[in-house]
This record gives structure tokens, sequence and C-alpha cells, in this order.
């Protein structure tokens, strides 16, 4: 008998992958060597827009090592065009996408010719021997010049606009018509933000092997979406599906950046077909960051109508969101996503959505950590900051009057969406008694009264979110090309172990350990005995990947109806095995009784039986798997309040953070250690948006922040020690009760911090402040002087560097 | 990222470096630590024919106690001069600097020398070395020559040292009992200054006898804020004296004048103190 076990789910599990992932005793893309492997090294064209005019291959195929120079034109007639999974409107102006350009270069950092070579060495040594001469276009950088269409980054379209997507909530007849709220209200707020451009910055350059031996053509990718790069390359290429295997080993970060299909892994897999030997290309970090997708990007015109006594009415949203030169995998619906959040947990009664996409000669942008809702919260939440400074009244306040309250749930949004569970209050009254919100008012009020050099802050955020993504049905109603499914198996081998296969594809989220914790719980097995297998089109047949917080809400649910399945047959052969009616067979821990009765069978024995299949019940298939796939109803909704307290140094417009507590719902918790670390590095990706990064470009349309010298990203050093508790209203939507937090902590702090910011200068007469709040930027506003942008002393940094090199 | 082809090579003495130096011609560099080298070079912003590698010249490491001033072998790491006990003792503001830089890994491969030498103006050794009135010692084909701090750092990332010439020591004057401190304003932790300001003051009898201030990353090299210094000198250490003197660190109106002079005010408020 085995003793009832502690659960697993909950349990504060050290992850079970993270000692070969740390000393990188695994197998990276990059770690991949195979015999006669041929290295790709990528020109990309230094200028944002121009046709090019000759590219001149003669000295570089003669340089050592190197068994070919392709170009655009070498692959004109069989790149065919990258796809684009969501066309957001029927109208959308959607140009081909080349993954090497043949005749015009539309950004910086995109790919004009390839070198193949023995090794990297002589790979990138030949790249300095290939000359191209380019015919300079105008460069089309700033969206609202681009609208105007002087110049064409497209000339072939027409336009620079791609699409107008509109959410209405009358015209939906889930609310109010916004003008007449706004035409009729005692208060209209207008403000325009601005949501910089930002790099995802996975820890993991992006790597692709490309193998063609044994009849098929294996691709290993660092990816987060395996199942779907193996669609879409075959819907490229033209190579049939099933000849295609798609491997992502371990993935070492992505944030979205890596939910892409890239020119690179298109390349490769053309040029090891073509050549008929493995090939390999692995980027550097400047190469990342000049041409892997970059986020966010929007200029966002918000209008808010409001009554006397603090109550919103009205909520109008126009947005500009800047496509870059390409439409990626989902770069159109980026904005779109956040359509259904700007309205957040605030009860308006009318809403109006009105996205402009647009196309500059930029790097394309798409997903990156929260795609969308980051930008709505972000929006939302300054303007009910601003909401309160214009009634005077307390921010919280006025949060607290507008909310859903807990006993209004389920509670259909103005958006349309349906949000199934929450407790906004007690979250909040967790956040201000562990914040120690009013000790705090008051120690801001003696700083301001003593005139202190160091201002004291509170920012306040209060966010909900939408993940799990997604109701196929509802994916389809956007327009999205894919399901929004996901799908485990579970293998029971004669020993007694487990083989977990997931659709999903973690790249540091710690599946492995937490879809253990699952099926330990649910089979009585001990943790120790579940393998998860992941990421490998051959072995994990089907699924929809990791991104938009989706795993465990969909994927683990999958996991939890295949261990039903598993249980159920093996409560069937557990009752023929101790020969009694399977209503009287009861599990436990792991083992099938017989009601009343000291009859027992482990899993282990039933699992045995089915395995041997000596004496099966008439009927009954040998072997004990199952496969299941899920289907969600309804989204999941994390929400919770953040509490930000900064320092601002008005003498040199430093920003410290003093103070930082998040308390999260994100429904039942598998694993609060994990739940804990995606907090964390959720916080540290939002902060960093507010203090930290920005990608600018120099007026030729050149990336100005290609090196981490240049790109700040904090450290651990630069960051407060974060207070970090939840509330748990379990959502509705899976059994699991899980919500979802691999956006949530990036979602909810970013206007936590601004909103902080501009609180400890606002009597300074400062109104707005844009992002990243660098210290010359606070300082300028402080002076009451216009935005300095990113400026050049923003980092120090290797821009010193560029000096001495002449270039860049 | 991937260096361009170069010849490694691995002097024994200082002679032998200066001789590859001459042999290999204006193409060839000295690697130190490499931390400002490797990058550079694996982004192809520079490719020298040869490395020298000096760090196998171990005359070149360590602080020794000259007299009347400290020799600092260029080879000594950040971290060794950060642990040294003659630098605690007789020149504070290089070791309160040093404690700034970078981060661990990296002051345990950086080196002294290779800082000031590399002579970026954002990198913090060179504001210090020139306020304390240091001497480059330089090994040339023709012997040694001394050079003073405000000669050797030319412009952005150009010092007075001729294409076969090497660094061998830095002779720094004893400041025993000054009161020293580093103001450094960076955005992250890894992040170069955007501004800094290292300040040494000596005081005695209650009145300031003695100020030597450099600025970090305010022009194409270090700055001296003789301004500053003069305007100290038989000031007491009080906070009027020093804001008042604090004023002339810069005259602009722009953000980095602005932080001259604050971060020099504060610099100096901590180097009265300690």
């Amino acid at each position: 008998m085995t003793a009832t076990a502690e659960p697993e789910i909950g349990k504060a599990r050290l992850r079970k992958e993270d000692a070969r992932l740390i000393t990188g005793q695994t197998r990276w893309t990059d770690n991949l060597q195979l015999t006669g492997m041929l290295h790709m090294a990528v020109l990309r064209s230094p200028v944002a827009h121009a046709r090019i005019t000759n590219i001149d291959v003669s000295r570089a195929t003669a340089m050592p090592g190197v068994a070919v120079v392709l170009t655009g034109e070498d692959f004109a007639a069989e790149q065919g065009s990258l796809p684009c999974a969501w066309p957001i409107t029927e109208d959308m102006k959607s140009p081909p996408a080349p993954a090497m350009a043949v005749d015009q270069v539309n950004f910086a950092g995109e790919a004009v010719a390839l070198v193949i070579a023995d090794s990297a060495y002589h790979a990138a040594d030949a790249l300095e021997a290939i000359d191209v001469d380019y015919e300079d276009l105008p460069v089309v950088l700033d969206m609202e010049e681009a609208l105007r269409d002087n110049d064409l980054v497209h000339p072939d379209l027409g336009t620079n606009k791609c699409a107008t997507w509109i959410f209405d909530s009358a015209e939906a007849g889930v609310g109010t018509n916004v003008e007449d709220e706004i035409a009729s209200a005692e208060v209209v707020i207008e403000r325009t933000f601005r949501q910089q451009r930002l790099i995802p910055a996975f820890m993991e350059p992006r790597s692709v092997v490309v193998d063609t031996t044994a009849g098929m053509f294996t691709v290993w990718s660092a990816t987060q979406i395996p199942h779907i790069l193996r669609w879409m390359l075959s819907a490229v290429t033209g190579i049939s599906e099933h000849k295609l295997r798609v491997i992502a080993p371990d993935v070492g970060g992505g944030f979205g950046g890596k939910l892409q299909v890239t020119p690179e892994e298109l390349l490769c897999l053309l040029v090891a077909r073509r050549m008929g030997r493995p090939v390999k290309w692995t980027e550097s970090r400047t190469e990342s960051m000049l041409s892997a997708h970059h986020g966010r990007d929007q200029i966002q015109k918000i209008t808010l109508s409001a009554r006397r006594d603090g109550t919103v009415t009205g909520l109008k949203v126009e947005l500009l969101a800047d496509m870059g030169a390409y439409l990626r995998l989902v770069t159109p619906g980026v904005p779109i996503l956040g359509a259904f959040m700007f309205n957040s947990i605030y009860k308006f009664a009318a809403y109006r959505f009105v996205c402009t996409n647009v196309f500059t000669n930029k790097v394309p942008t798409d997903a990156y950590r929260g795609a969308g809702r980051p930008e709505a919260t972000f929006a939302i939440e300054r303007m009910m900051d601003e909401l309160a400074v214009e009634l005077g009244m307390e921010p919280m306040k006025i949060r607290e009057m507008n909310w859903i309250k807990h006993e209004e749930f389920p509670f259909n949004t103005v958006a349309g969406l349906t949000y199934d569970s929450g407790n906004y209050e007690a979250a909040t009254a967790r956040a201000m008694e562990l914040f120690g919100y009013d000790e705090l008012r008051e120690e801001q009020a003696r700083r301001r009264s003593s005139g202190d050099v160091v201002q004291l802050g509170i920012g306040i955020s209060t966010y909900t979110e939408m993940c799990g993504l997604a109701p196929s049905r509802v994916l389809g109603a956007l327009r999205y090309a894919a399901g929004g499914w996901e799908t485990a198996s579970i293998r029971m081998l004669p020993t007694g172990k487990v083989e977990v296969i997931t659709g999903t594809s973690p790249h540091g989220q710690g599946h492995e350990t937490v879809w253990s914790q699952i099926v330990a719980d649910k089979l009585g097995v001990p943790f120790e005995d579940v393998e998860v297998l992941h990421g490998d089109t051959a072995t994990s047949h089907k699924g929809m990947d990791s991104y938009g917080s989706r795993s465990l809400a969909v994927g683990g649910t999958a996991l939890v109806h295949a261990a039903d399945k598993v249980l159920a047959k093996a409560r069937t052969l557990a009752a023929h095995m101790m020969e009694c009616d399977e209503a009287d067979v009861e599990f436990a821990s792991g083992s099938f009784s017989v009601r009343g009765t000291s009859t027992v069978r482990s899993l282990g024995d039933v699992v045995l039986a089915a395995h041997v299949a000596h004496d099966l019940p008439e009927g009954m298939e040998p072997g004990m798997d199952a496969d299941a796939t899920f289907d969600p109803d309804n989204f999941s909704f994390p929400h919770g309040t953040h509490l930000c307290a900064t320092e601002v140094d008005t003498e040199t417009g430093m920003v410290r953070i003093s103070r930082y507590v998040a308390v999260d719902d994100v429904g039942t918790v598998m694993n609060p250690l994990i739940v804990d670390g995606q907090v964390h590095g959720g916080l540290a990706q939002g902060i960093a948006q507010a203090l930290y990064e920005e990608a600018t470009h120099d007026e030729m349309g050149t990336l100005t922040t290609a090196t981490f010298a240049d790109y700040l990203l904090p450290c651990a050093a630069d960051l407060p020690a974060f207070l970090t508790d939840r509330t748990t209203t379990p959502a509705t939507s899976n059994p699991l009760g899980a919500k979802g937090v691999g956006e949530a902590g990036t979602i909810a702090s970013t206007p936590a911090v601004v909103n902080s910011v501009l609180d400890a200068v606002r009597h300074l007469g400062v109104r707005d402040i844009e992002m990243p709040m660098s210290p010359e930027r606070v300082w300028t506003a402080l002076q009451g002087r216009p935005d300095p942008g990113a400026g050049d002393v923003a980092a120090g940094g290797l821009g010193s560097i560029d000096a001495q090199g002449g270039q860049s | 990222m991937i260096p361009a082809e170069f010849k490694y090579l691995f002097p024994s003495t200082v002679d032998e470096a200066v001789r590859m130096l001459a042999e290999e011609g204006e193409d060839a560099k000295v690697i130190a630590g490499g931390q400002s080298l490797v990058p550079v070079l694996r982004m192809r912003l520079a490719a020298p024919t040869a490395l020298i590698d000096i760090g196998g010249l171990t005359e070149l490491t360590g602080v020794r106690d000259d007299g009347d001033s400290l020799l600092i072998g260029a080879m000594t790491t950040h971290y060794e001069v950060q642990r040294d006990h003659l630098v605690q003792d007789h020149a504070l503001l290089l070791r309160l600097v040093t404690d700034t830089i970078a981060d661990p890994q990296i002051r345990h491969r950086g080196t002294f020398g290779g800082s000031l030498c590399h002579a970026d103006p954002a990198g913090d050794l060179l504001a210090p070395v020139l306020a304390l009135d240091a001497v480059m010692i330089i090994a040339g084909p023709s012997g040694r020559r001394e050079v003073p701090a405000a000669e050797f750092f030319v412009d952005y990332f150009t010092t007075a040292l001729a294409a076969d010439e090497i660094l061998v020591d830095v002779r720094v004057p004893k400041y025993t009992g000054w009161g020293a401190h580093y103001e450094k304003l960076n955005r992250v932790a890894q992040a170069w200054s955007i501004v800094a300001v290292a300040a040494a003051v000596q005081v005695r009898d209650g009145t300031i006898s003695a100020a030597r201030v450099g600025l970090t990353n305010v022009g194409s090299g270090p700055v001296r804020a003789t301004g500053v210094e003069e305007a100290l000198i038989g000031q007491p250490p009080s906070s009027e004296a020093i804001s008042e003197a604090a004023l002339r660190a810069s005259s602009g109106d722009g953000y980095k004048d602005n932080l001259a002079r604050v971060l020099t005010g504060r610099a100096l408020t901590a180097a009265v103190a300690g």
C-alpha cells in the first residue's frame, strides 16, 4: 500500500530541467554538430530603404572555405512569401515578404546575401567581401508622417496604411455610443501616450540547423512554435508536411520574440535542400537586435469621459500601430489583442476602439510579452490617474468606485468578453496592507512640504488581462488562421513509468516540472517517474505551442483529460482483474481497491496487465495510453493590484524603485516557486519598459541600439526586492482553475512605475514624461523643457566605441 | 560575433613585447585584460593584424611603495587594486572608483593600465588619475619615458602612447589621510557613467588645504575641474563653500552641465565627511 502522498499540485518544487539548462549540458540548437555541416552567415542591409542595383559576390566566392554565395536573385523563384497568419480585415494591405531581399530593401537589417562556408569563421570573413550597390529611396520612419503617404514603403500598395480595425460597443450591441457619452459628459480627458519600440532580448540567440539526410528535412530551431513552424514551412516551400520534422530542443527564452517563422529558418531550409548537406545558422546579439522582430511601438490617443463624482462613462481609443516593413506571423493582430483590454476592470457604458496599422521602414513588430495587453493596461491605468488628478480624488478610490465588484461575476464587458471570475477588492486590500500605503502617503507629504531633493511617488496598477489563448471559435471570428486548442498524450510504460507528450513548447517556463506534478497527482505516481517530451513534431505529433500564457490553462487541461482517460481504462481493467463490478472500484494514491475489501491492485500492476495483454476484458485494446485535446470555451482573466513607490532625485532625474508590491490572482497555483519566478521576470521586463528599454533609430533608419551597451536591460542590482503575494479566485474555464501567469507581471508593472514617477513630480508642474523615463527625460521635464528624446547620453555605451571604429 | 583573423603573440618580457610591437607595425594591438578590446574585435570595429598579449608580463602586476608615491603596475587588475592596502592608505580615491567599475567578473579580468590606454572618456579611471596628478611610465624601443596624465589623454580613445610603446607603470603621488569620493550616475549597473565626479580633499585645522576634482564623460577626455579646486582652498568644509565651488564644475545649462555641478557637490560633501 502506498501511503497518501502530499499533493504535488501546489508544491514549491525546484524545476527538474534547471540543472541542465543552467549548466548548458543540454541540447541548445547551436550545440548540434552534424557531419559535413555547412555554416550560413547573412549579409544585412545597412540602409533602411533602397533599390539594390548590383551585388558582386566574386571576391567573396573566392575566399577560403566558401562553398557558395547566394543572393535574393538565387532564391526569387523558390522563396515565396513569409506567412502572415492574421489578416485582421478583409481589405488589409499585405506586401510580399521575401525571406531575402531581391531588388529592394525595406529595413536596415534585412537579408541581402548569404555566405555558405565550411566554418562559421570563414562565412563571417567572406561577408565583408560582398559588394552591394544601393540606390537610396526615401525612408519612412514616423507613423504620422507615413500616413500622409508622401513617401511609400511599398509603392505597389499605393499607401502606407495597412489596415484599420474597429470595435464599437454600440454597433456590437454590448454598450452605448461613445460619442454620445463624450458629448454629454461632465468631464472629458484626452491624452496621447507613446509606447516605445522594444526588443524582446531573449537570452539564447536564434539558431537553426537543417539536415536533409534519411529522406527527411529535419529542422532544429530555437523557436517557441515547432508545430506552427512545420505547417508554415511546408506551406511556403511546398515540401510535404510529412517530410518535414521540426525540433525545438531546449530553448533559452522567447518572450514572443521566437513566436515567428523567420527568414533565416526558411533560408536554412532552402540552402540545405539546394546543397544536400546540413546547414547551421546562429545569430550574434547585434544581428538579433537588427533583424528579429521588435515589440510595442504604438501611439495611443485616449479619450475618457466621466461624471464629476468619478464614475467613468465612455472610453475611446485611437491607435496607430507600427507594423515595420512587413507583416510577420501575427504582426497585424498584436494591437488587436489589446482591443478587448482597454476597458480593463472598469464598468464603462460605451467603448470604441479604432486601430490603424502603419507600414514604416523598420524591422517588423510582432508579439512581445503581453502582446497588445500591456499597451492597453498602460493606457487605461494612466488615464485613471489622470482622471483622479483632474477631479482631485484619491487614485485608488476612483478605481474602486468603477471596478467590477466580486459579486458581479461572471461579468459581460463593454468589449464583448465575459470575465468569469475575480476579486479586485481582495487583491487590492492585500496589496495596500503589504505596501503600507497610508504610511507612504504620509512620507510623501512630508517630503513635499520640506522640499526634499528626493521626492516620493506612489503608483497604482489594478490590472486584468486575457490569457489562455484561445477558444478556436473566437480566433476564427477574429480572422486568425489557426485554432487555439492544445493536446497532451500519456504513455504508460510497462515498468510503471510515465511518458507525457505535450503540444506546448516550453522555452524556460518549467513545463516539465509542472506537467509532472499534475500527472503525479492525477495518477498517484512519484513525480520522478514522469518524463515530459515536447518540441519535436515526430513525438509531439500535434500542438499549438507556447505563447499568450496558454500552456497551463489549455495544455495543462488537455493533460488532465488524458490522465482521466488513462484512469478510466485502468479502472475497467482493474475491475476485471479484481473480479468486481467497476462501480465498486475506488482509486486513491496510485492504487485501485474494491470498496469495503482489502483487495488492491496498483496502477503499475494494471498497466503491466494491459501491456502483456494476457487477460483483458472483451474488446479492450492492449496498452494503456491516452490522447486528449482541449479547446477552451473562454479565455482566463488573471488580475491583481501592483503598487510601486519610487524615489525621484529632482537634481539628477534618477528614479529608484524603493518598494514594489505585486498581489496577483492567477487562479489555482500549481507551483508557487514557478509562479513567483514568472512574476519576478515579468516585473523586470515591465519595469524596463518604464525606465530603461527603447529601440531607437537615426534619421536614416539605422538602429542605434544594437548592442546591450546601448539597449539597456536592468539586472538584479537595478531592481528592488519584490514583495509578492497572491489571492486565489479559480478560473472557471478549466478544471485546474488556472489562469496563466506568463505575462501578468509585465502587463501590470509598466503603468505602476510611470504613475509612481509622475506622482512624485506632479506637484512640481510635470504632467507627463515619455518612456523610458531616463534621468535626462525626468530632469528635462522638471525644468519645464520639451522632451529631449532618447538623447545621446542615454547610456554612455558602445556608442562611444563607434566613434573610434568609425562605423556601427 | 566572430573577429577577423589575427596573429597571436605572447611575450614574456616588456622588452620582448616592445620589440614585437615594432616588428608587427601599426596594425598590431596590445591586449591586456581584453574587457574593451575583445568586444571591439568581436564586432569587427577593429581588425588588428596581430594581438600582443601582455598577460604573461608578471613584472607589470602589483602595487609598490616608492617613497612619496605608489607605483601601480599596468597589468594590475581592478580586483587587485580594490584589495591593495597601499592603495587603500595612500590613494583611497582610486579604490573607491574601482569599486564602481562594471561587475566582479570584469574587475577580475580588466586592468588598471588597460583602462587608461583605452582612453574611453566614459571610463572611470581617467578622471581620478588626471586629478591625482599621476604620471605614466612608458616603455618604448629607446627606453622609458614619463608622461604626466594631463598630457597622456589626448582625445577620444587616443593617448600619447606611440604605436611601439607600452604603458608599464603609473606613478601616483601619495594622498595619505585625504578624504575621497566618486559620485557616479549610470542608468543600470553595467552601463557607463552619464557623468561621474572623482574628488579628493585634504582638510587641515578645519580648512580645506588642497582638493583634486576630475570629471568623467563630459568631454573628449577626462576633465580636471581646476576652478572648483581653487575655489575650495582656504574654505571651511561647509555645505555653503562646497555648493559655491561646485557651481564652477560647468557653466552650461545642458543636462550634463547640471550633472557636473550636482555630482561635484555630492562628491565633495562625501569626501570631506570621509
